[in-house]
């Protein structure tokens, strides 16, 4: 992909937001993007909005308190790849020539407690096998099985994402926390302890894509005083059939461990799209439901060999300064994990980051960005941008 | 715990009786088994698939245990959850009866039971698969 930029970012902050409406946090965060990329009314030709909980014609009901409808309006649900989703179908639809600009945004307003998955069928529920945190703890086991990863690294994840989102505004939870308590907090699915778990909460993203071909002319910040920032590739990938504990929560699998995972399809396609490789990566954002989920995109994205994640995390290759620093925003455990906006939220961190304008969290130099997301379906995202 | 009548929580999904075991099928093209039974291979999309009792002995291969009642169940917590190995080549996302995964062990011989999951308002017992391990 050679001909897609972000020309502006904007973030409504991931929390708890009581009485505020969905489309209202996704207002905050379309009006900032577009002010951001100074463009208004008539200046875009097609919108794709990612939610899983927004509910019918969410982006509709954002852009029509701006004033700005009659484009077409897509929303956009792909699981927890939702907005890599919208980013996939706004980046392409430039890169083909056939819009100049386009609005990404994704808004959720996720509800409280274990949630209510309509994926799962009554009987599946009535049996107890719609727990899904039990999913994350039985792939964790798996990854403690074959890659040396102990109770000590799942704690040491959430310290170090902790220890990011302490430096981020943006994020739900702002203090740093130490292994031990991570380790004393309740058990809810062994290995899995409760603040090894990400939370579900409210918050949206948005990025104006542009043609770099475009003549429209920019008056935005981004477009007048950052460095310019590309679409690299926006890849969205199912999963294939087989993996018993593949996102896509079978019910049965085959005893075959070589089964790619939706996260490797996407992220294979993704470094092709871009022309790059894994060790061309500077700064990475991935999807951290739970602490062992980033211990494993670290294989699954190929940022080391497969079985290597325990060895990158205690080398602290993956901590700020590191080689390749992961969920330097403070990742979904600290950020919180809002569907449809989740996706989007990484790709604004990482224009930031590409951009010079991450402030504490900056990771120095960095010229080249991973986006990943995962979940039920199986949908996996990869989007990597570039300067 | 009621006498009622028993009722599956999913009828086809296996059989109870003397020896219990899972109600899968079998792709002729391929050779692969399904848990539960398809009508398409998912594995090279043939419709020449059979239906096929599965073997009621495996082996561990991921448990955990689920300690907070998920929405919609109604049975006892904490359970245990994980996967079976079955001859047949297939692992098999199952309930466990025994809810300390610290008494469980990787490649434990696992043999297929019926479980209570709860007993409905009209009296009926709702039942479901669940795998044990063997005695020692």
């Amino acid at each position: 992909m050679n001909s897609v930029e972000v020309i502006g970012t904007g973030l409504a902050p991931f929390g708890r937001f009581d009485g505020v409406p969905v489309t209202d946090i996704g207002l905050t965060a379309v009006r900032s993007a577009l002010a951001e990329a100074g463009v208004g009314r008539g200046g875009f030709q097609a919108a794709f909005c990612a939610t899983a909980y927004g509910g019918v014609a969410s982006g509709h009901k954002v852009l029509g308190a701006l004033g700005m409808t009659g484009m077409p309006i897509v929303d956009v649900e792909a699981g927890c790849a939702s907005g890599a989703a919208a980013m996939m179908l706004g980046a392409s639809a430039i890169e083909a020539g056939q819009y100049d600009t386009v609005v990404v945004f994704g808004l959720e307003k996720m509800p409280k407690g274990i949630i209510r998955s309509s994926f799962f069928e009554p009987w599946q529920e009535a049996a107890g096998l719609a727990a899904t945190p039990s999913y994350f703890a039985l792939r964790a086991q798996r990854l403690m099985a074959t890659s040396g990863v102990t109770k000590e690294h799942l704690a040491a994840v959430v310290v170090k994402n902790r220890r990011s989102g302490a430096d981020n505004p943006d994020a739900m939870f702002r203090s740093p926390v130490d292994a031990g308590a991570v380790l004393r907090s309740r058990v809810v699915c062994e290995p899995l302890h409760l603040w090894m778990l990400c939370s579900p909460n409210e918050g949206a993203a948005c990025v104006v894509l542009r043609s770099a071909r475009s003549t429209a002319g920019g008056t935005g910040v981004a477009a007048v005083s950052a460095p310019r920032v590309k679409v690299a590739s926006a890849v969205l990938r199912s999963h294939l059939p087989g993996a018993v504990l593949s996102e896509s929560t079978p019910l049965s699998g085959l005893i075959d461990d070589a089964v790619p995972a939706p996260s490797t399809l996407a992220a294979d396609a993704a470094y092709e799209e871009a022309g790059l490789g894994p060790g061309e990566l500077d700064v990475v954002e991935c999807q951290d439901t739970d602490a062992a989920r980033e211990l494993l995109a670290y294989e699954e994205l190929r940022l080391c060999p497969f079985g290597g994640a325990a060895a990158m995390l205690e080398g602290g290759d993956s901590a700020p300064g590191g080689r390749l620093p992961v969920n330097s925003s403070g990742g979904l455990l600290s950020k919180g994990e809002p569907l449809g906006a989740s996706a989007l939220g990484q790709v604004v961190e990482l224009v930031r980051q590409l951009q010079g304008r991450a402030g504490p969290r900056q990771v120095a130099g960095a010229r080249v960005g991973l986006a990943h997301t995962v979940g039920r379906g199986a949908n996996a995202g990869v989007i990597i941008v570039t300067s | 715990m009621s006498t009622g009548p028993v009722a599956a929580v999913r009828e086809g999904l296996f059989v109870a009786g003397a020896t219990p075991h899972l109600l899968g099928s079998r792709c002729v093209a391929c050779g692969a088994h399904h848990f539960p039974a398809h009508g398409t291979c998912p594995y090279c999309s043939s419709e020449d698939v059979h239906g096929v009792g599965l073997s009621s002995s495996g082996r561990l291969w991921a448990w955990t245990a689920v300690t907070t009642a998920p929405p919609g169940y109604r049975g006892e917590v904490p359970y245990g959850l994980g996967v079976v190995e079955l001859p047949e080549g297939i692992r098999v996302v199952t309930r466990l009866t025994e809810p300390d995964p610290t008494r469980l062990t990787s490649g434990q011989p696992m043999t297929c039971v019926i479980l209570t999951l709860h007993t409905e308002d009209d009296g009926r017992q709702i039942t479901t698969y669940a795998f044990a391990a063997d005695p020692p």
